[in-house]
């Protein structure tokens, strides 16, 4: 069976040449298919004694299935490399920027008066808004503050021309209007349509006859409002004190001024410890260690009695705070304008 | 409000440094703003007496001085032009500092020796005069330490009182709070009262009722004007703020400072016969001090004699009975007048006095004798004269009387939250000037002095209880209440998720003024007749906008001066439209694109945005809704709009906004290279959304068929759509236009439009003769209808 080795070998060898399935294929058609030469020796098996014939078929399909064991595993090394040839031609550069990545934003009030919001709606606090083009009467009268009262000197209010308004059997053409410059009126209109316990907060647009540095006619306020039995100036203070930490997310001390407006007694401001300087005195406090932050009190009977609920059943507190000065703490905003020139070198931070 | 921190000390001195004592009253609610120092910081400076002055030999504008007053007579060369023997004035000797740290040195100044300055008040920063050399008054010792003569160690503290605390517009109340604070008694001046020298009265007649219920006067006769205020009233007049003019004027200043009293001088000579308040008679003119002509309307409360109105009562007194320097004989007027009579008077003829700044808030009605008293001890010392007697002139049953306040002991607990012992509520009270009238198990009741009028109520007492016993010390708590869960509809949407989808898409949230340039408005809303300001900051922020483009508009502008050249932004807010039915005040969301479609990248083309990109954007938040079918666009004119590319957005048929691009005639008024695409939408529209319902999901296939049909360029792909979905059957799922084209091929009037139809059947396999039955309707109604051709 010297033939038998000699086309083993050949066609190891040929497997081993082989460097694409086609040759490998054409190595095993020789060889190992219907007309190959191993099959031809198996053929030719009958030829030999029946002594013989089980002993050479044993050797010729043990050299059968060296070659095939032999292209099997050419076969994977080849398809293998083919893959990796794929895949490294695929290769693409990753580090590219990818497609339609360009994602808008908030503007940094909106984003504020969110997060306010949603700190005091954990405590059970609703959403109220109102007419911005506010009545003399909610703006100022029923918080309180009447005709030449020395506290409406305290804001400097932009009036409607009342005949700009258009005609209409509901308007009274006797009030007079303004832009409302306090959320304040929200707290009357709520208490009007609404029976206590009361818990709300107010968001909205304000504005106030006055531009410079640091004030622009038109801002931000949140207000909020809490009428219920039993509420006292120690759960104002207790309320405060819990937002202010929340929001800053710090231990930030925090004092009670006294103070006043028309619509609260005992009323307050809020200064919290300068968040600049951390109270040595800077430029952001001037130099007092303190920034005043809000203006709070407890409901004034007068207000309860404009709006219809009985002072001696209820006492409530009601806050009020300036959204672009809490915007300018947390994030470091140096000048209140940049809030409405919308430029987009300052909205693309936020 | 200023004042003399020296000056308070003379009434109440507690044993707290100067920014102790800030600290303490601004904590009990009078508001220190700033505090500065009376003079800058120097040495060696001395009162100086001009002996001599030559003419320096080389300079015009120079003189050379003998100056008194240092170890030895000093040469000093000096260029102020009231330089001149015999007055007095500060000296700055060799080896003094001057504000700023500069020092005096021997020097020569053009060949003279100079040993020194004289300075003026600017170079001590202690005044505003920088015209020329100090003159001090001609007592001042000669060599005195100026700080010494001046009391120039000295803090001027400026409070910020709010309007309800007028009884601390004055030393007195200041020093009445301090006092309560230190629990330190207030030592008052000596005002005892002057003995009159000669009978002459003024005969007063009160007309106006409770406007004016008490009006105190003196006649002074023989009086010295060519004298002129000591310097210690003229520096505490300076510290606070007033400006010196002449004794009787200092005096009447001085007074209105220390008391809180606002007092007024007439020469008496040029009163006609005697005084009457009363209402001014609409048009009545009258010459004011400050050279003002005015016509008085008949809500303004006048002192009048008997022919004219001499003074606006508690506001300002008139030129032509004014005290001047001819004046022999004064009338001192000390009255109370009701903040009502006097409350935004002032500011109706464009004035702010202190006079009307303290009547306004309410000034004490038991104070006028006393202010008077003090005012004729102060004057016959400066200008001498003969007192008449003290005239009260009173309509008894029109002053105000002192109120009564009950306090509940269980109101302290309720409103405070806490329990105040009753020995700390009756000496906190007490120490204010309160005086308990009454007191049980329930509570007490108070009279309230006459200079308080800020307390009217329990709650007020319940302020002064918490402000003096410090906001601090009292308790924080947290309250408890219902936590109900309250309604929420499901089918009402947040602006949140409005914004979050926009922002998804690229927008940035813009924030604009509500008040806009009326020329802007005019150009994108010319119909509109805007809300207008009565008293806007600017010309260009006049108008209430009726709608969010101006504002958007003009923040990409904004931008694209700014090298932007894509700009996406939204904004939700009001915007206010008068009509028939009154002013609404609509609450829109509105958006603007400019530029490219996607932000500049290596893997996207450079296409600039157009109508569609914006309104994808916009039916993105009309999905939300989850009803997006009650939403349609029908082309439709808008004045700031192309009029080819514009349209109405209706929902279940109500117009509640428009899409489109920017018209090209405003676009180039705008001075825009490439259009601007807009939007804007009743927020009501996009806030109601649909409650999901469930539908059954088929298991059996979806079979497609698309077709492309020819017809008329102006017709609108919309109307095909809705025939196509109508006449496709009940098992039509969806219905796609995934093909226009325009161009080769076609009919230049005509297009191509592509129609892909899905049809699924909930139960059964449908069957190839269904769908081309439903094909051929399709077809069939596009040919009759629109004169469609297959392509």
């Amino acid at each position: 069976m010297e033939n038998l080795s000699t086309l083993t070998d050949q066609a190891l060898k040929l497997v081993e040449k082989a460097d694409d399935l086609a040759a490998l294929d054409h190595v095993r058609v020789e060889y190992l298919g219907k007309k190959g030469q191993l099959t031809a020796l198996l053929k030719g098996l009958g030829r030999l004694s029946a002594e013989e014939r089980p002993k050479v078929g044993a050797e010729i399909n043990r050299a059968k299935q060296r070659i095939q064991d032999q292209i099997t595993a050419s076969k994977q090394r080849l398809e293998q490399a083919a893959v990796a040839s794929k895949l490294a031609a695929e290769t693409i550069d990753v580090t590219l920027p990818g497609r339609g990545g360009d994602s808008g934003g908030l503007h940094p009030v909106t984003r504020t008066l969110e997060r306010m919001t949603a700190l005091f709606a954990v405590a059970g606090y609703t959403v109220e808004e109102g007419p911005e083009i506010e009545d003399d009467y909610h703006n100022f009268e029923a918080l309180n503050i009447p005709a030449h009262h020395p506290a409406r000197a305290m804001h400097d209010t932009f009036y409607i021309d009342a005949a700009t308004m258009g005609r209409s059997g509901k308007t009274d053409s006797s009030a007079s209007y303004v832009l409302r410059t306090h959320t304040s009126p929200v707290q009357v209109r709520t208490m009007e349509n609404r029976e206590p316990p009361i818990r709300i907060v107010c968001p909205g647009r304000v504005y106030r006859c006055d531009s410079d540095l640091t004030h622009t006619p038109m801002f931000h306020q949140l207000e909020g409002l809490v009428v219920d039995k039993g509420i006292s100036f120690a759960d104002l203070k207790g309320t405060v004190d819990q937002f202010i930490k929340a929001f800053f997310e710090a231990d930030v001390p925090v004092r009670f001024r006294p103070s006043y407006f028309p619509f609260t007694e005992p009323s307050a401001e809020v200064d919290i410890q300068c968040t600049n300087c951390g109270g040595d005195g800077c430029r952001v406090c001037s130099h007092t260690g303190w920034l005043e932050i809000m203006g709070c009190g407890m409901v004034h009977p007068n207000v309860f009695k404009a709006s219809g609920i009985d002072a001696q059943v209820y006492t409530g507190f009601a806050f009020g705070m300036g959204v672009e000065r809490l915007a300018m703490l947390r994030y470091g905003v140096n000048d209140l304008r940049l809030f409405f020139e919308n430029d987009l070198k300052f909205l693309k931070q936020f | 409000m200023k004042l003399s921190e020296s000056w308070l000390r003379e009434w109440v001195n507690p044993n707290l440094n100067t920014a102790e004592l800030v600290e303490q009253i601004t904590m009990a609610g009078l508001e220190v703003d700033a505090t500065e120092a009376v003079a800058g910081a120097f040495s060696g400076v001395v009162v100086g007496e001009i002996l001599s002055v030559e003419q320096h030999p080389n300079a015009d504008k120079l003189r050379v001085c003998q100056v008194a007053g240092g170890a030895e007579v000093a040469q000093v060369v000096c260029g102020a032009p009231n330089a001149r023997a015999g007055i007095k004035v500060p000296f700055a000797t060799v080896g003094a500092k001057l504000p700023g740290n500069f020092k005096i040195k021997k020097a020569k100044l053009r060949g003279v020796e100079s040993c020194g300055m004289l300075c003026a008040q600017t170079e001590l920063e202690a005044g505003d005069d920088a015209s020329g050399l100090w003159e001090l008054p001609g007592d001042a010792p000669t060599g005195a330490v100026l700080q010494d003569f001046l009391g120039l160690n000295d803090t001027i503290i400026e409070l910020d009182l709010t309007p309800n605390r007028g009884d601390c517009l004055s030393i007195k109340g200041v020093a009445r709070d301090v006092g309560v604070l230190n629990r330190l008694p207030v030592v008052e001046p000596d005002i005892a009262p002057v003995s009159p020298g000669i009978d002459d009265t003024l005969p007063v007649t009160l007309e106006a009722g409770a406007r004016c219920s008490r009006y105190v006067g003196r006649v002074i006769r023989n009086v010295d004007l060519s004298r002129s205020s000591p310097t210690w009233m003229q520096e505490r007049l300076r510290r606070s703020g007033v400006r010196s003019i002449d004794p009787v004027v200092d005096v009447t200043n001085y007074v209105l400072l220390e008391l809180g009293q606002p007092m007024h001088a007439f020469d008496l000579n040029t009163l006609e016969q005697g005084i009457v308040v009363r209402m001014a008679r609409a048009g009545e003119p009258l010459k004011l001090l400050d050279g003002q002509d005015v016509k008085l309307s008949d809500d303004t409360l006048v002192i009048a004699d008997a022919g004219k109105a001499v003074a606006m009562a508690g506001i300002m007194g008139g030129a032509e009975t004014a005290v001047g320097a001819g004046t022999k004989d004064i009338f001192l007027e000390s009255a109370f007048f009701d903040p009502i009579a006097i409350a935004g008077r002032a500011r109706a003829y464009g004035l702010h006095t202190d006079s009307s700044h303290r009547f306004e808030r309410g000034v004490d009605f038991r104070l006028q004798e006393q202010a008077v008293e003090r005012a004729t001890q102060l004057l016959l010392d400066i200008v001498g004269g003969a007192p008449g007697p003290v005239t009260v002139t009173e309509l008894a049953e029109e002053v105000p009387t002192e109120r009564r306040v009950t306090l509940r002991r269980e109101r302290i607990h309720d409103g405070l939250g806490f329990a105040m012992d009753d020995a700390d509520v009756v000496d906190i009270l007490s120490r204010l000037g309160l005086t308990q009238l009454d007191g049980d198990a329930q509570g007490w009741t108070f009279g309230i002095p006459s200079y308080r009028f800020d307390i009217a109520l329990e709650e007020d007492l319940l302020e002064e209880l918490a402000r003096i016993y410090g906001y601090n010390r009292l308790p924080t708590t947290s309250f408890s209440g219902q936590m109900r869960i309250q309604p929420q509809p499901e089918t009402l949407r947040g602006l949140a998720a409005l914004r979050q989808q926009l922002i998804a898409r690229g927008y940035r949230e813009a924030i604009t003024y509500s008040f806009v340039d009326p020329a802007l408005l005019k150009l994108l809303d010319p119909q509109a007749e805007p809300v207008t300001l009565q008293n806007p900051i600017s010309a260009e922020m006049a108008v209430m906008r009726t709608t969010l483009w101006a504002g958007l508009v003009q923040a990409v502008l904004h931008n694209i001066h700014r090298q932007q050249s894509r700009v996406r932004l939204f904004e939700a807010g009001l915007r206010f439209v008068p009509g028939s039915r009154g002013l609404a005040q609509e609450p829109v969301l509105a958006g603007v694109i400019y530029g490219q479609r996607h932000a500049e990248n290596w893997g996207q083309e450079a296409d600039p945005s157009d109508f569609y990109d914006l309104k994808g954007d916009l039916e993105s938040l009309l999905t939300l809704t989850g009803d997006e079918v009650a939403f349609s666009f029908v082309s439709a004119a808008h004045p700031a709009l192309h009029p080819g590319q514009s349209a109405a957005i209706l929902n279940n048929g109500t117009e509640v906004g428009y899409i489109g691009t920017i018209h090209p005639q405003i676009q180039q008024s705008l001075g825009l290279s490439q259009p601007i695409f807009l939007f804007e939408i009743a927020q009501s529209a996009l806030r109601e959304a649909r409650l999901p319902k469930f539908r059954e999901l088929s298991k059996f296939p979806e079979v497609r068929r698309d077709i492309a049909v020819i017809v008329d360029q102006s017709q609108p792909v919309e109307t095909l759509r809705k025939v196509a979905s109508k006449k496709a059957g009940d098992y039509l799922r969806e219905l796609k236009v995934f093909d226009l084209y325009v161009g080769k091929g076609i009919d230049p009037h005509r297009k191509s439009v592509a129609l892909g139809l899905t049809f699924q059947h909930p139960s059964r396999t449908l069957t190839e003769d269904e769908i081309n039955a439903s094909m051929d309707a399709v077809v069939r109604s596009l040919e009759v209808e629109f004169n469609a051709t297959l392509r």
